[in-house]
């Protein structure tokens, strides 16, 4: 049996702990691609991960996501990106990737002791 | 190994940590969300089709609009859902296939009919209104898109809950046959609205599990306790009564006793034996039927277009 594998947002390949594999694509070979859905919900401020939907291109995609995402005002820009173009780090590798961060505090600010006569700093 | 993976995984949850789609995860916790989920997906798109009915006969353009946004609301709510559920790796496709053949169960409370205008007043404060004490402690359901999810499904069910009470309002004010009519919608949905909130807790035998799991925070039974203490209150307002001689307040356990739920009706209603069981399943499996020669030319459309695209770059 061969695995053929499909994309969710934040799929990462193949992985023994991995929970969006399935086995068959049969059921799915008539769906339209999924798409990730981003916002940006006041100019100034970021596009922001909203969610996902299905759609048959980019255009019918952002026409869509009008639809579902912004009935109330909540965006004036739209992203969307096809949900296999989206590459994500392994959960399994969390450790190795943030831990080092942990022991370097002097990267804060508050990590300086000063006199309280210092002013504005 | 398996162990291990197990006690770190209830440790995020015992911690309130959210469990993301590309942790590991109990094989049987992310089979009771896909069932849960998909359901729960199901639900809000058979729950557009009782309402729906009244769209083109909606008294005015006002309430028309309403019930327009309101209808609107439960397709993008179905659509949030389905799309958390597919994170835990099923398909879309598999989704709606299980929907049609009937393996997979919608709220029992869509299989009653419409048939008066004060139905969808009813619908509104009821049966919305149950949804939402379901929905609220969903936000914070251990499973992060399905939380996510829920904060916006919420955040749009409030409109849908008072648009119900304001139309009941109305009509009860209203002529003596518009009073009738309310009491009428009152009788008939009050008791499936009770039965929404599903089996009572020795019943239901995946509560303790999910329970534990976080992803349920209420058991059914307190959660309908909750509903019938508001609602109680709430009915005086529009001067109408709740179809149960045996309701009546508890001043010891400072709630509202009430009387037997007719369990038999539930199951039947469940197991397809409810009067418009058949009627929604044939809509929803006419109007999917009906639109794949849009899902097939959109594809064909958007395959030439890219293919004429790739031509172009070479």
């Amino acid at each position: 049996m061969i695995a053929i594998r499909k994309f969710y947002y934040g799929d990462y390949g193949e992985s023994k702990n991995g929970t969006a594999d399935i086995s068959s694509s049969n059921k799915t070979k008539n769906e339209w691609p999924l798409w990730e859905v981003f916002i940006r919900s006041k100019q100034g401020l970021d596009h922001k991960h909203a969610g996902s939907l299905h759609a048959a291109d980019a255009a019918m995609a952002i026409e869509n996501a009008r639809d579902v995402y912004t009935r109330r005002m909540e965006g004036l820009s739209i992203w969307v990106v096809e949900s296999k173009y989206i590459h994500a780090s392994n959960p399994d590798d969390a450790d190795a990737l943030y831990d080092p961060a942990n022991d370097k505090a002097y990267r804060h600010p508050t990590f300086y002791n000063l006199p309280d006569a210092v002013k504005h700093m | 190994m398996e162990k291990n993976l197990e006690t770190i995984f209830q440790d995020k949850i015992d911690n309130e940590i959210k469990i993301e789609p590309k942790d590991w995860m109990p094989e049987k916790y992310r089979q009771t969300l896909i069932r849960q989920i998909s359901q729960h997906a199901h639900s809000e798109i058979v729950g557009m089709l009782p309402e729906g009915n009244w769209i083109t006969r909606a008294p005015s353009l006002r309430r028309k609009a309403i019930l327009i946004a309101k209808v609107q609301d439960e397709a993008g709510h179905g659509l949030y859902l389905y799309s958390a559920a597919e994170t835990l790796g099923i398909s879309r496709d598999e989704m709606y296939d299980q929907l049609h053949t009937g393996k997979a169960k919608y709220s029992s409370i869509f299989n009653y009919p419409t048939l008066t205008w004060a139905d969808i007043g009813a619908i509104g404060w009821l049966v919305d209104g149950a949804a939402i004490l379901n929905q609220i402690p969903l936000c914070r359901t251990s499973f992060g898109p399905y939380a996510r999810a829920m904060v916006r499904v919420c955040k749009e069910e409030s409109f849908h809950q008072r648009q119900g009470f304001e139309l009941l309002l109305t009509l009860s004010k209203g002529t003596e046959q518009q009073k009738a009519m309310c009491q009428d919608a009152i009788n008939r949905w009050w008791w499936p609205s009770l039965m929404m909130f599903g089996p009572s807790d020795d019943a239901s035998p995946n509560t303790a599990q999910s329970m534990q799991w976080k992803i349920k925070r209420f058991t059914n039974d307190e959660l309908r306790q909750k509903f019938v203490d508001m609602i109680a209150e709430q009915v005086k307002v529009l001067n109408m009564t709740l179809p149960d001689k045996d309701l009546k307040w508890n001043a010891e356990t400072k709630h509202y006793d009430f009387g037997k739920i007719n369990w038999e009706e539930f199951w039947q209603v469940i197991s397809g034996n409810g009067p418009c069981n058949k009627q929604r399943l044939d809509t929803r499996k006419k109007a999917w039927a009906d639109g794949a020669w849009v899902r097939e030319a959109a594809s064909a459309y958007a395959e030439k277009k890219a293919a004429k695209q790739s031509m172009h770059a070479a």
